[in-house]
């Protein structure tokens, strides 16, 4: 009779045992759970008030106008910043890219130098006067280098074979990149795109340099009108006898600023995380 | 590419020789080609870069010049230091540079010393509860979704005078409310927990990364040596995580002269009697060039701040090629 050697024991120490600082260390991340979120809840109760519907729909075309902008900017920033980026970085992945190095210190060069925002405001307002258009709010941030520099790591990553194999085959550079390059790098441009999304949707810093046309507000900075011209008619409102759209009317328009935001987090929150630990853990 | 034996040996030696010049040409032809496609490629990222990065870097004369519009960059007359001069005259300048920095300073440590506290409580629980450490993970992240308007609507319901929820809870507990937008010694702690709330739960996710990284055998032969979690946090999670943390760290002092312009300036709400503690050299630029006009001070301001940036970041990659050769930026 043969006999079976029975399961070494487990040498793993607690293994499904329920220690109890586990129960310690979940009840504090919990609670920091809730002090995090708690702003958020505050500033949905606050807008849940009856004044609320009021004063946002005396203005519906002014949040619609703010909604376009906003939504323009980012589809068009998005789709052309991540291709104008992955093209940029593209090359620079290229071993036998014989300007690979002195073009890669171009770019990184920007992340250690810049003018500052005295000569870039003069350039866009004095000698490119594309202040008020849509372009002020889209090319400043077309090329971020650090994304560039995330692609350029990524693309250096996919395996050579395949666009020396593409070459043999009479495939030119573009055609390459287009059919080989992209579809695998899906993941990383994907992740890109994420954050440049958030970039433009989050922006009014733009907005407060190079627009005063109402046409072209996004809403971020229409967020931010009404909080400073809420807070001029609060000083004021005595002597004009003007009624102040009440705290939770400016909540309530928070709240669908971040609206959007918050659905496009749940529904690709692994992406974000990925996007993070691609950007922040370096070393390849 | 070993052209010549690709020819075979049967050839006379003059017309192998001209045969492989040929195949030069062919291979330098190709070269060139492919250099051209690729630097097309590049064209348009490379445009975007030289007018938006490149341009203002030689706006940092402006600096040296007394900036009138209508003669423009090159036509206005140069006045050396004098913007320099004037700004340095001034009790602003000690200011904001003191706020830049000591602001900074404490954010860097704060957003540190909590994210790492969340990492290794999220590290602790990894195991137990997938459901749970991604709530947890998502949650904490959340709040860098956020722009610093939107942040500032936060504050404001918390903190404004009449009905903000802090100076409602102090009266409930019978302390007299403050006026918050008008007490600046109070913003250093205010801005830092706003900063560590925005940004604590990214590191903290930059950080787990780090730690899930580290090779489970360290801690499996930890634990049948008897070592104690709090053991084991201090001398293989800690020791192995720091070459991350310390790199991190010198990025942060790399960047400490400048500050987050939306942070001090939305969520101040702008306000003036908060400046002793909040203006910063961000904030002071772009108030100085927009609303008090004065080109010649706030691109003084500016190319300081540039200038001295730049010192920083090659200081801080000196000292992580020092620590960390193989994590140096450059």
């Amino acid at each position: 009779m043969v006999v079976l050697p029975t399961k070494p024991p487990r040498l793993r120490a607690g293994y499904r045992r329920v220690r109890p600082g586990q129960i310690a260390i979940h009840a504090s991340l919990l609670l920091l759970s809730f002090l995090f979120l708690f702003p958020l809840v505050l500033l949905v109760s606050a807008s849940l008030s009856s004044e609320t519907d009021i004063y946002v729909l005396q203005e519906p075309s002014q949040i619609l106008t703010a909604y376009a902008v906003t939504i323009t900017v980012t589809a068009i920033g998005t789709a052309a910043g991540v291709l104008v980026m992955a093209l940029l970085a593209y090359p620079l992945s290229r071993p036998d890219f014989s300007w690979r190095r002195p073009l890669s210190f171009v770019v990184f060069f920007t992340l250690l130098f810049s003018g500052g925002l005295v000569p870039l405001y003069i350039l866009v307002t004095h000698y490119l006067q594309i202040n008020n258009t849509l372009w002020a709010l889209i090319l400043p941030y077309l090329v971020m280098p650090w994304y560039v520099f995330l692609l350029r790591a990524y693309f250096a990553g996919l395996p050579r074979e395949l666009i020396d194999a593409a070459k043999v085959d009479g495939a030119g550079e573009w055609r390459i990149f287009f059919q080989i390059v992209v579809p695998l790098s899906r993941p990383a441009l994907a992740t890109i795109a994420l954050f440049c999304a958030l970039t433009y949707w989050n922006d009014w810093y733009l907005a407060l340099l190079f627009i005063n046309n109402p046409a072209l507000v996004p809403l971020q900075y229409l967020l931010y009108q009404i909080s400073t011209n809420i807070q001029t008619l609060q000083t004021s409102s005595q002597a004009f006898g003007v009624t102040i759209p009440a705290l939770s009317a400016q909540m309530a328009i928070a709240v669908l600023a971040i609206g959007p935001i918050t659905l496009a987090f749940l529904a690709v929150q692994k992406h974000f995380v990925s996007g993070i630990t691609l950007g922040g853990v370096k070393g390849d | 590419m070993n052209i010549p034996s690709l020819l075979g040996a049967k050839r006379s030696p003059v017309v192998s020789a001209i045969v492989l010049q040929r195949e030069r040409w062919r291979l330098a032809n190709a070269n060139t080609k492919r250099d051209v496609a690729l630097l097309m490629m590049m064209l348009p990222g490379l445009l975007v870069l030289f007018v938006f990065a490149y341009l203002p870097m030689f706006g940092i004369i402006i600096a040296f010049k007394d900036y009138r519009a209508y003669q423009g960059v090159l036509g206005s007359q140069w006045v050396g230091l004098k913007n320099f001069q004037y700004l340095f005259g001034t009790d602003d300048a000690r200011r904001i540079v003191v706020n830049t920095l000591a602001m900074n300073a404490l954010f860097i440590v704060s957003v540190l010393v909590v994210a790492l506290a969340i990492a290794l409580l999220l590290k602790e629980v990894q195991g137990s509860s997938r459901w749970l450490s991604k709530f947890y993970q998502s949650t904490l992240f959340f709040p860098y979704l956020f722009s610093y308007v939107i942040i500032n609507y936060f504050v404001f319901a918390l903190l404004n005078t009449s009905n903000g929820f802090v100076n409602h809870t102090l009266e409930a507990v019978g302390v007299h409310p403050v006026n918050w937008y008008q007490s600046a010694q109070s913003w250093p702690v205010i801005l830092t927990l706003v900063t560590v709330w925005k940004n604590a739960g990214f590191w903290s996710i930059v950080y787990l990364a780090g730690i899930i990284a580290i090779n489970p055998e360290y801690y499996e032969a930890a634990t049948i040596d008897g070592a104690s979690r709090w053991r084991q946090m201090w001398r293989i999670t800690l020791p192995l995580l720091k070459p991350l943390i310390v790199i991190n760290l010198l990025l942060s002092i790399g960047r400490i002269f400048y500050a987050d312009f939306g942070l001090f300036y939305q969520v101040t709400r702008n306000a003036p009697e908060l400046y002793p503690t909040t203006d910063v050299i961000d904030t002071y630029v772009y108030r100085t060039l927009t609303t008090i006009g004065d080109v010649g001070m706030a691109s003084a301001a500016g190319t300081f701040q540039a200038v001295v940036g730049f010192f920083l970041v090659l200081f801080s990659n000196w000292l992580v090629r020092r620590t960390e050769p193989q994590s140096a930026i450059f």
